[in-house]
């Protein structure tokens, strides 16, 4: 017999540990309904002012607006090369597969200030103009590798012997692809794609060497942190906590529902 | 699924199946990733190895620079710049020998306790990565303000005398470390998560069959066969933490005296157009933080991470 604190211990750390993890979440939603006079440091009162009039700060909605472009041109990007990627490497054998390999390692390993002092660095030497673009090659370029390990991971959890089936049944490689492949992979792609999205979304440091005149969300924030962020960041900021969370309920919820469904194939 | 991005390349391959086919297909599936990496990161790198070594145009304006060989820019760098490349790397060890302890009785506890309540451990999993889903600049300004010097939080510490009564937690070592430590702490628990979800727990029971402590269990089993995520997990919190320059910027957390070597390429590059520091500095960045990976993945034995 173990003594009782023994069993405790574990799930009251655990607990302690996410009580750290969720006080500046709960602390930012919670000053989201601050009547706050023009910072928002102390509590002033409840009101549900900021929600009602989210874009009164200057520019606020317009930087989200931008960060979602962003986000979702990178994203697209991202995910159709990296998905490509994955399945050569998860698939194939060739020479360079090793060096391949590493070569999308790199990025990972590189510390964000770096790629983006690289690309600005570029850019600058080329002459390109800094904005929208720039942004977005930078965005698309630190996901491709996120993108390629979750898709690579899923290839890797695929039984080869469903497609060896699909080609005995006489489908053509792209019907193979497109009809056994691509549906095995999709939620690893969608993982992918939200991942990249949520990554793109939060970026700043390599933002702030390539944005140009671009205010994205976090430029915004940063801009507005020198002199005290209005209330209104923290509703764009809950509401988009509010909805990501939604989601990965969701998802978790349907591959839950699906792993039920299909358990006597596992 | 996407916890697997985080979980250790190493178990991902083990599936992998050799079929041999047409290899034009996999040039042609590999060659639009390869050349986007080609163009924005070998590229990119190459541009700062040249930026690197520039002199300023003579009689020229502030920006203004010319292809050159100019190695002092990296004597200089180092002599303006090692007590910020030195706190960099400090900082981050010790954030990421934090985050560690923290994470991994967290990862433990999902992955291996967790297992027979299923719903609790996707509770628990979606707690997890719920800092990545509120913004990252928010979320640090919220602990700046959670920490200020009349905060509840503060006082009481004060009254308990574990900080001294004209003591300041914000702008210290301690609140860029804690910041760094809160960060990136979800990048450590989750591929140690990935690691021990897939651990055979009669390993853990042949152990104790074989009269083994808990303790002893724990050091020769449980942490080895975990190793793969501890790894990935430490390279994860210990590489952006020593590039970050939000959390020691005295906007956020820091103050003049926590600057780190992201802050100063910052300032080089976005304030006084010094590109040739700046770039120097990410040069010096990116080869100590390779060696350091480089080593340490050798000596922890887990190359196939890679």
């Amino acid at each position: 017999m173990r003594l009782s604190l023994g069993r405790w211990l574990l799930p009251l750390y655990v607990v302690l540990a996410f009580v750290f993890l969720l006080t500046p979440i709960v602390h930012t939603i919670v000053f989201s309904f601050n009547d706050s006079v023009r910072t928002n440091i102390h509590w002033n009162g409840f009101t549900l002012d900021n929600w009602a009039n989210v874009c009164n700060a200057q520019g606020v909605c317009e930087a989200f607006g931008a960060s979602i472009a962003v986000a979702l041109t990178a994203t697209l990007i991202a995910t159709v090369l990296g998905t490509l990627l994955a399945i050569a490497l998860g698939r194939y054998r060739f020479r360079g597969r090793r060096a391949a390999t590493l070569l999308l390692f790199l990025p990972m390993a590189t510390p964000e200030v770096v790629l983006g002092a690289g690309l600005a660095a570029q850019f600058l030497a080329a002459r390109i103009e800094k904005g929208f673009w720039t942004v977005v090659i930078a965005h698309a370029l630190f996901c491709l590798s996120f993108v390629v390990v979750t898709v690579k991971a899923r290839i890797a959890s695929l039984d080869p012997a469903l497609e060896e089936a699909g080609r005995d049944l006489y489908g053509s490689p792209v019907q193979v692809f497109l009809r056994v492949t691509l549906p095995l992979l999709a939620p690893g792609i969608v993982a992918a794609a939200l991942l990249s999205f949520a990554l793109s979304f939060d970026d700043f440091i390599i933002t702030r060497f390539n944005n140009g005149a671009l205010t994205t969300f976090p430029v915004w924030v940063y801009t507005a942190a020198a002199r005290g962020i209005p209330a209104e960041a923290n509703v764009i900021a809950s509401a988009v906590f509010i909805l990501a969370i939604v989601v990965v309920v969701a998802v978790q919820t349907t591959n839950a529902a699906r792993r039920k469904r299909w358990r006597p194939a596992r | 699924m996407a916890f697997a991005a985080f979980g250790p390349a190493a178990l991902a391959e083990r599936a992998t199946p050799a079929t041999l086919r047409k290899s034009w297909v996999a040039v042609a599936l590999l060659a639009p990733g390869l050349a986007y990496l080609a163009l924005f990161f070998v590229t990119p790198l190459v541009s700062l190895l040249v930026t690197s070594l520039n002199q300023p145009v003579l009689y020229g304006d502030v920006g203004q620079y010319e292809p050159a060989l100019r190695v002092e820019n990296y004597w200089t760098a180092i002599e303006h710049y090692w007590p910020h490349f030195l706190r960099a790397f400090v900082y981050a060890l010790i954030a990421t020998i934090v985050a560690l302890a923290i994470s991994y009785p967290v990862a433990y506890f999902i992955g291996v306790t967790a297992r027979r309540w299923p719903f609790v451990q996707a509770l628990a999993l979606t707690l997890v990565i719920a800092p990545f889903f509120i913004s990252f600049l928010l979320r640090t300004l919220a602990w700046k303000q959670i920490l200020a010097d009349d905060t509840p939080l503060v006082q009481f510490l004060k009254s308990i005398a574990l900080i001294p009564p004209d003591g300041h937690v914000v702008g210290t070592d301690f609140s860029v470390v804690f910041g760094l430590v809160y960060n990136f702490i979800p990048f450590m628990t989750l591929p140690i998560y990935a690691s021990l979800e897939r651990l055979d727990t009669r390993y853990l029971e042949a152990g104790s069959d074989l009269y083994a402590r808990p303790a002893t269990v724990f050091w020769k089993v449980t942490l080895p066969l975990s190793l793969p995520g501890v790894v990935s997990g430490t390279l994860l919190t210990f590489i952006p933490a020593a590039g970050d320059f939000i959390n020691a910027s005295d906007t956020f957390l820091g103050s003049s005296r926590t600057q780190m070597v992201g802050n100063v390429i910052e300032a080089n590059f976005l304030v006084l157009m010094n590109y040739p520091i700046a770039a120097a500095l990410s040069v010096l960045l990116m080869g100590v933080i390779l060696v350091l990976v480089g080593v340490y993945i050798r000596r922890s034995g887990t190359e196939d991470l890679v």
